[in-house]
């Protein structure tokens, strides 16, 4: 173990700088925690784009990372909260199972892909394919969401402040999706569905958990379901297989 | 003169071209207007393994005896990498099968028989059932792109983890699993509604091309602590050079699957013209692996229409390090067995012709949800039968080795090999039986 770990007064923050730690040494480290640990704050330095980092948690605690990240950042995290002062690469919060991803700056492609539960955040914008075939998982991005976000996308929700590329919601299965701003294109067996009281408290509350309920205006958003035409192989559908 | 009776006539010619089965496949596409699915793998004749042949020993090769010399099978997987690679004690393993498109009860067969001669079982496009874990003391997790059912606490209690970028039956092909399958349970693994004609994609939805592969290797290495071994299945497509992105990308172990390699269910004019046959795949492969200086130390496993234990050797010759089953393995299991045969007439078809896996309603209880079906299938004397061939695979790979003068099963070398067949000679770059001709390759190919 070479993990370099600072901690400059009892119960503060235990701080791992990668630009003298390795990556594997910090998240040994990181797996090796329990749900009843005492080392719950831990703050990462010069994280320089590393891939991978912070991924596979299981215990709750809170991981801040100071900089940018690259491919995969939180990925399968269960239960801990980590937060990203910076942008991320792809596939942040992939697969994760629980707990809390916040972006502060942009991410790129896959955010959040095949997530089973949990809350990412994005502030900024999200490239293509955000939400893709996600499973539970709860996504708010502030910004706006590249095109092929939500494709086969399978439950969830995913509220975008922004924009929505091309093509969203491509053979959506049962995930529900609200964009406030405009739509470029909906993707095959993608419908705009109406808004009504169930989906704006819906709404409500995954703003409320992203600590925005209140700064937009819910009456903004529209909202887009699958309209359940491809759950069946039938001929009339020939063109979108 | 002009009595034509007794004038000779032509017999009925049918056409080559427009054979029997292609008929009731224009007829069938006519009232129904979309494609042939079915399951298994291609059914076509390609050239395979029963075009090579061992030449064994003779006077300048010396036979090991039969029943007092020993013979070696084991095979270790994951060397390059892994903290924990896995230990087969022979080298035939289950190939992955999901829970959905097999029922729980040849599932637990699968993992009961395998494990009893030490080998491996490998989870499907579906997650991992506590039932499969349990009876498989090694369980390879598949990790595929729809991730169904993907979750860390499966990936940390798998013995390895397999990457699926294809299968030989449909290289470039998505997972497919109709409605009739979809029980509550199925679908409630998959987070799909139940009883809909589910749709897997074709790409990883996260990562595209070998450089993003090296990524994900890494996330799941790190996830796991390095300990996983991890494998890259690939359907024999291009094996040259998939196999060495693989190794690029930071496989321990490459996986091959041939054409006849079977699938639950996709097209059938996908299965019969895309990819390429195990045969032809396996020597580009190994050259890969030696070209890149990692030959054994990525280990290969080989896979599509492996039935005997001279397939296994053969494969092994070639360069494999293991061989997986899954027809074969379904076939011990008791699938398209002929006591069935008034049931499979019943569903349009005959006993060894049964491959409609994806309509959920398999008279032996192995490719179906139906309760009382699936109850057909006793997992306890399923998997005894299939730990029995197994068994006979093993045995017959040893008896070819011993006659090759072989102490190890592994030690079987392209030198044992001759050809049948030019293209067969061509494809696995051994001579021509009775010649030293190796058809266009001059040792290279």
């Amino acid at each position: 173990m070479n993990l370099v770990l600072s901690r400059a007064v009892p119960d503060a923050a235990t701080h791992v700088d990668l630009a003298t730690s390795s990556l594997r040494d910090l998240n040994s480290a990181l797996h090796k925690l329990t749900s009843d640990t005492n080392e719950t704050h831990w703050k990462v330095a010069n994280p320089a784009g590393r891939h991978a980092i912070a991924a596979g948690l299981d215990a709750p605690v809170t991981v801040e990372i100071n900089g940018p990240v690259g491919y995969y950042c939180g990925g399968m995290n269960k239960q801990a909260h980590i937060i990203i002062h910076g942008n991320a690469g792809v596939g942040v919060g992939e697969n994760m199972m629980s707990g809390l991803i916040h972006v502060k700056g942009d991410a790129s492609q896959s955010v959040g892909a095949t997530g089973n539960g949990g809350l990412l955040i994005v502030d900024g914008n999200a490239s293509a394919r955000c939400g893709i075939s996600m499973k539970g998982i709860d996504i708010v991005v502030k910004g706006s969401i590249g095109h092929m976000s939500a494709f086969m996308a399978q439950a969830g929700t995913l509220a975008v402040l922004g924009d929505a590329g091309e093509a969203l919601g491509d053979s959506l299965y049962e995930a529900r999706l609200f964009v406030r701003g405009s739509v470029a294109s909906l993707g095959a067996d993608c419908i705009e569905k109406e808004m009504r009281e169930e989906h704006r408290a819906l709404l409500a509350g995954k703003l409320a958990a992203a600590g925005i309920l209140g700064e937009v205006d819910i009456g903004e958003f529209r909202r887009y379901g699958s309209a359940r035409t491809l759950y069946h192989f039938h001929v009339d559908n020939v063109s979108s297989y | 003169m002009n009595d034509h009776s007794h004038t000779p006539r032509t017999k009925p010619r049918y056409s080559a071209t427009f054979d029997e089965y292609t008929l009731s496949e224009i007829r069938r596409a006519a009232a129904t207007g979309i494609y042939d699915i079915r399951g298994a793998g291609a059914k076509r004749k390609v050239p395979h393994f029963d075009d090579l042949l061992f030449l064994g020993a003779s006077m300048s090769r010396y036979p090991l005896e039969g029943y007092r010399e020993r013979c070696g099978t084991d095979v270790v997987l994951g060397t390059r990498f892994a903290k924990k690679p896995i230990a087969l004690k022979i080298p035939v393993t289950i190939a992955g099968m999901s829970f959905g498109s097999l029922s729980a009860n040849a599932k637990e067969a699968l993992g009961r028989g395998a494990s009893a001669m030490g080998t491996s079982t490998t989870t499907g496009d579906g997650g991992m059932t506590d039932e499969e874990r349990g009876h498989s003391t090694m369980l390879v997790y598949q990790y595929l792109p729809s991730r169904y059912g993907m979750n860390p606490d499966d990936l940390k209690r798998a013995d390895a983890i397999e990457i699926v970028i294809g299968q030989g039956a449909k290289p470039g092909g998505g997972g497919m699993l109709l409605g009739q399958k979809i029980t509550e349970r199925v679908a409630s693994m998959r987070t799909l509604p139940v009883g809909i004609d589910q749709r897997s994609a074709c790409r990883h939805p996260d990562w595209t091309g070998p450089d993003d592969l090296e990524i994900k290797i890494e996330e799941l290495r790190e996830i796991t602590d390095w300990e996983k071994p991890i494998y890259v299945k690939v359907g024999a497509a291009r094996p040259y050079y998939d196999t060495a992105l693989a190794v690029k990308s930071g496989a321990d172990v490459v996986v091959v699957d041939g054409m006849q390699g079977g699938t639950a269910a996709t097209q059938e004019i996908f299965i019969e013209h895309v990819g390429i046959p195990t045969l032809a795949a396996v020597r580009q492969a190994v050259k890969a692996l030696q070209d890149l200086g990692m030959h054994r130390k990525v280990q290969l496993i080989v896979s599509g229409g492996i039935r005997n234990g001279a397939d296994v050797a053969k494969a092994l010759a070639l360069g494999a390090d293991a061989v997986a089953i899954g027809t074969a393995a379904l076939v011990a299991l008791g699938d398209n067995d002929p006591h069935y045969q008034a049931e499979y007439e019943a569903l349009g078809t005959s006993a060894g012709a049964y491959d409609d896996w994806h309509e959920g309603r398999d008279p032996a209880g192995i490719t179906t949800q139906d309760p009382a079906l699936m109850a057909r299938l006793d997992p306890v004397a399923a998997g005894r039968r299939l730990a029995n061939y197994l068994a006979v695979l093993t045995l017959e790979a040893q008896t070819i080795a011993r006659a090759c003068g072989k102490s190890h099963v592994h030690n079987l070398e392209p030198e044992d090999l001759v050809a049948l067949t030019i293209e067969a000679a061509a494809m696995a770059n051994v001579p021509l039986a009775g010649t030293s001709w190796i058809p266009g390759s001059n040792g290279n190919f």
